[in-house]
């Protein structure tokens, strides 16, 4: 590689750049022989988290197996926008059958390679938060439970997008969606549990499970391939902003995952065969405030009289996670 | 190789001849003692190499294999009943890919009222669903039907349901000729998939098709079963040359020569029937008996070849068409457009009545006189239905119909008229 000057325009940001780092622990984005696995001229929107998030993930994948990937997709927004046939984006073999089936058709595929005798060939399944909380989620805990060799990627992004952003159990309390309307008492989703499957996928003992978001794209290849490095059923969980459903401006995806993180609303970390291992530390503590104000889908909590009790509640949502994971540097496990 | 064993047994034999490479199991009567055979051979190593995957639910069975057929696998998994329409979506979709899946299908009723024992509700409720379905009417013909099917399925790349009666067959031991692996092997090529997910090759399957070519490729499944019609007399014909059996094809007229009464029937009833024929023949009655093999595609042209001389055909179905009668009627009805003969529709063994002699001698000496109803339930408790009736008019919250009718019908074992 070229020598390339260090820059240091990246003041005020926790970022290292490319140009910091030793050749081998740059991006594989940063290369220029990137398998491009899910390629350019797709139809994502502008600002798209999951395009990002998918991009990285297969590209750090193909790279952990030598290109020998197969992937199977959910219905939803990542399956329509990256195949308008005759076109598709995707440089590896790929199938979708269903929208709630992803997990069951990939191990479908690892038990075909296995008994094929072809154990170079790795499997990824790859669904949006409804097709795995919800409708995908029956196969999914199969998948899990069974410990097939399977690498299930979810792409978060808190709601139903490609059906016009209807609520799913991933979508936040007090989030507008086209089912959660912003009207009545308690306008926007209702506060409950949702469906947490990054903690129901440590549940099943696997051996792998990881959230990660589109703002530590590094810390998402990293955990890519070291899921890559592994055999059994895995499960990351990528944050990713939308910014079509979510009333978002499309420049501020990257900010937005990075808040999510901050906040403490969004907890990253990794576990192996059910236990956390490791925890990415809140750098700078932010109040859900600055979240939440950057997104219209949330715009109902702050009119003219802000609905102080509800941020209050998801600001204490965000302390519990906080608490709970120790993602403060002085409370850190 | 004779040999005595139970229907379960002899197809997951035959399967197992097949040479699978992915099987998917999830447990519903009455088709579990087939999967479960499977699972043996494959645990103690007799079937090898193969994938044998306890699921957990129908939906996983049918998408585990899509996902190994789609990888190129031999692939196979059994259901029945609440369990073929609870993976109804999957079952679309393996045809609507071309996965040639091969699946048998234990003929159960469907609730509710929930009930485990045969009729054909099930898979009639997958008519259009894109398979190839062919009717097995005794064992030794379920376990031809299957080797039979992958052959077919795989030079087609359509997906092949083997409908065999629940328990009348499942679980009947009979005899049967058990082929030899020999025999299979040169009968069955090695599956090679028209499309395969490979890094060597990579392509991108299940697409969005709009409005610009989704005609064509429905069309093509279309296409495609109409080539089955072709295919399957010549299977046939290749079976019997290597197995030394008339076994599968379109149809299997029986005493249809010059026969005025002509009953149309599928599955394991059809031994009743020729029983019954025999007798009637016995006493002078110009009758005969049509079984249907392939039920999907259907054969117009070979039913309508059986049919087209005989004065009325009474179509016997172990399904029914809630609001019209019969369902198999209205297909051999469209075989015999044009043609001016008496067509009636009997509604026998839902959910597992015996159909008797008896009953079946009553009701075609009717038909013979064409004094038969044009929709008739055979052996149907007209008491029964008219007491539930007059409750449901003396009271509005007249409670469960099915518990309402079971509580007036009384504690019974087994109600074999």
């Amino acid at each position: 590689m070229p020598f390339q000057p260090v820059k240091f325009y990246q003041t005020g940001t926790f970022t290292v750049g490319n140009r910091l780092l030793a050749p081998e622990e740059r991006t594989v984005q940063a290369n220029m022989q990137r398998t491009n696995g899910l390629n350019s001229g797709h139809r994502a929107c502008q600002g798209c988290g999951e395009a990002l998030g998918a991009r990285y993930a297969i590209d750090a994948a193909m790279r952990a197996c030598n290109n020998q990937l197969v992937a199977a997709n959910a219905t939803g927004c990542l399956e329509v926008f990256s195949t308008p046939y005759p076109e598709t984006s995707w440089q590896i073999p790929w199938i979708h059958s269903l929208f709630g089936n992803t997990a069951a058709v990939a191990t479908g595929i690892a038990a075909a390679l296995k008994v094929k005798g072809r154990r170079e060939v790795r499997v990824v399944a790859q669904g949006g938060d409804g097709g795995t909380t919800d409708i995908g989620f029956g196969c999914l805990s199969g998948m899990f439970e069974r410990n097939d060799d399977v690498l299930y990627i979810c792409y978060d992004n808190e709601a139903y997008m490609n059906t016009g952003v209807q609520r799913s159990s991933a979508t936040p309390p007090a989030a507008r969606t086209a089912t959660t309307m912003p009207v009545g008492v308690e306008p926007g989703n209702v506060f409950g549990q949702g469906k947490n499957v990054p903690q129901i996928a440590m549940a099943h003992n696997i051996p792998y499970v990881a959230t990660a978001t589109v703002a530590d794209l590094h810390d998402l290849e990293y955990k890519v391939t070291k899921a890559m490095g592994m055999h059994g059923a895995r499960y990351i969980h990528i944050f990713v902003p939308c910014p079509l459903g979510w009333g978002a401006a499309s420049n501020d995806t990257i900010k937005l995952a990075r808040l999510a993180r901050e906040t403490g609303l969004f907890a990253v970390y990794e576990a192996e065969h059910g236990e956390v291992t490791s925890v990415s530390k809140i750098r700078k503590r932010v109040p859900v405030e600055e979240y939440l104000k950057l997104q219209k889908r949330f715009v109902h909590l702050f009119g003219k009289t802000p609905a102080t009790e509800t941020i209050a509640r998801i600001q204490a949502m965000a302390d519990r996670n906080i608490r709970k994971f120790g993602l403060l540097e002085e409370e850190g496990v | 190789m004779l040999k005595q064993c139970e229907g379960s047994h002899a197809v997951a034999s035959a399967v197992a001849m097949c040479r699978p490479e992915v099987i998917c199991a999830y447990p519903i009567s009455p088709q579990t003692h087939i999967v479960e055979g499977l699972g043996e051979m494959v645990k103690s190593g007799k079937l090898a190499p193969c994938e044998f995957i306890n699921v957990e639910s129908e939906f996983a069975a049918m998408s585990v294999a899509i996902g190994a057929s789609a990888a190129g696998a031999r692939s196979y998994t059994a259901t029945a009943s609440q369990g073929l329409l609870f993976m109804v979506e999957a079952v679309y979709n393996a045809s609507g890919l071309g996965l040639p899946i091969v699946m048998t299908v234990a003929n159960r009723a469907i609730g509710a009222p929930i009930n485990i024992w045969n009729d054909h509700s099930d898979s009639m409720s997958q008519r259009d669903c894109g398979w190839i379905q062919l009717f097995a009417e005794n064992n030794q013909e379920a376990l031809d039907l299957h080797i039979q099917a992958f052959r077919l399925g795989e030079e087609l790349s359509l997906p092949v349901m083997v409908c065999m009666d629940g328990f009348i067959l499942t679980h009947a031991y009979e005899r049967v000729d058990m082929p030899t692996q020999e025999q299979v092997d040169a009968y069955l090529p090695p599956f090679v998939p028209r499309q395969i997910l490979d890094p060597a090759e990579p392509v991108s399957i299940g697409a969005m098709v709009g409005p610009e070519a989704f005609t064509e490729v429905r069309y093509l499944a279309h296409a495609k079963q109409m080539q089955a019609l072709e295919l399957i007399p010549q299977h046939a014909a290749e079976f019997q040359k290597i197995f030394g059996r008339d076994s599968g094809g379109l149809v299997r007229p029986y005493r249809c020569e010059d026969a005025e009464t002509i009953v149309v029937a599928l599955g394991s009833v059809l031994g009743t029937l020729k029983d019954t024929i025999d007798e009637m023949r016995d006493a002078g009655h110009k009758i005969g008996v049509l079984g249907i093999v392939s039920f999907r595609p259907f054969p117009l042209q070979a039913i309508r070849e059986v049919l087209k001389d005989a004065k009325r055909v009474v179509v016997l179905e172990k399904s029914l068409a809630v609001g019209i009668g019969g369902i198999v009627s209205t297909d051999v009805r469209m075989a015999l457009s044009g043609l001016h003969l008496h067509g009636y529709t009997v509604i026998a063994g839902l959910g597992g009545r015996a159909i008797t002699k008896a009953s079946l001698h009553k009701m075609l000496q009717q038909a013979m006189r064409d004094e038969l109803e044009h929709v008739t339930f055979l052996d149907l408790d007209h008491n029964l239905v008219k007491r539930h009736l007059e409750r449901e008019k003396q009271k509005r919250r007249s409670g469960p119909m099915a518990e309402n009718i079971l509580r007036d019908v009384g504690v019974v074992a087994a109600r074999i008229a």
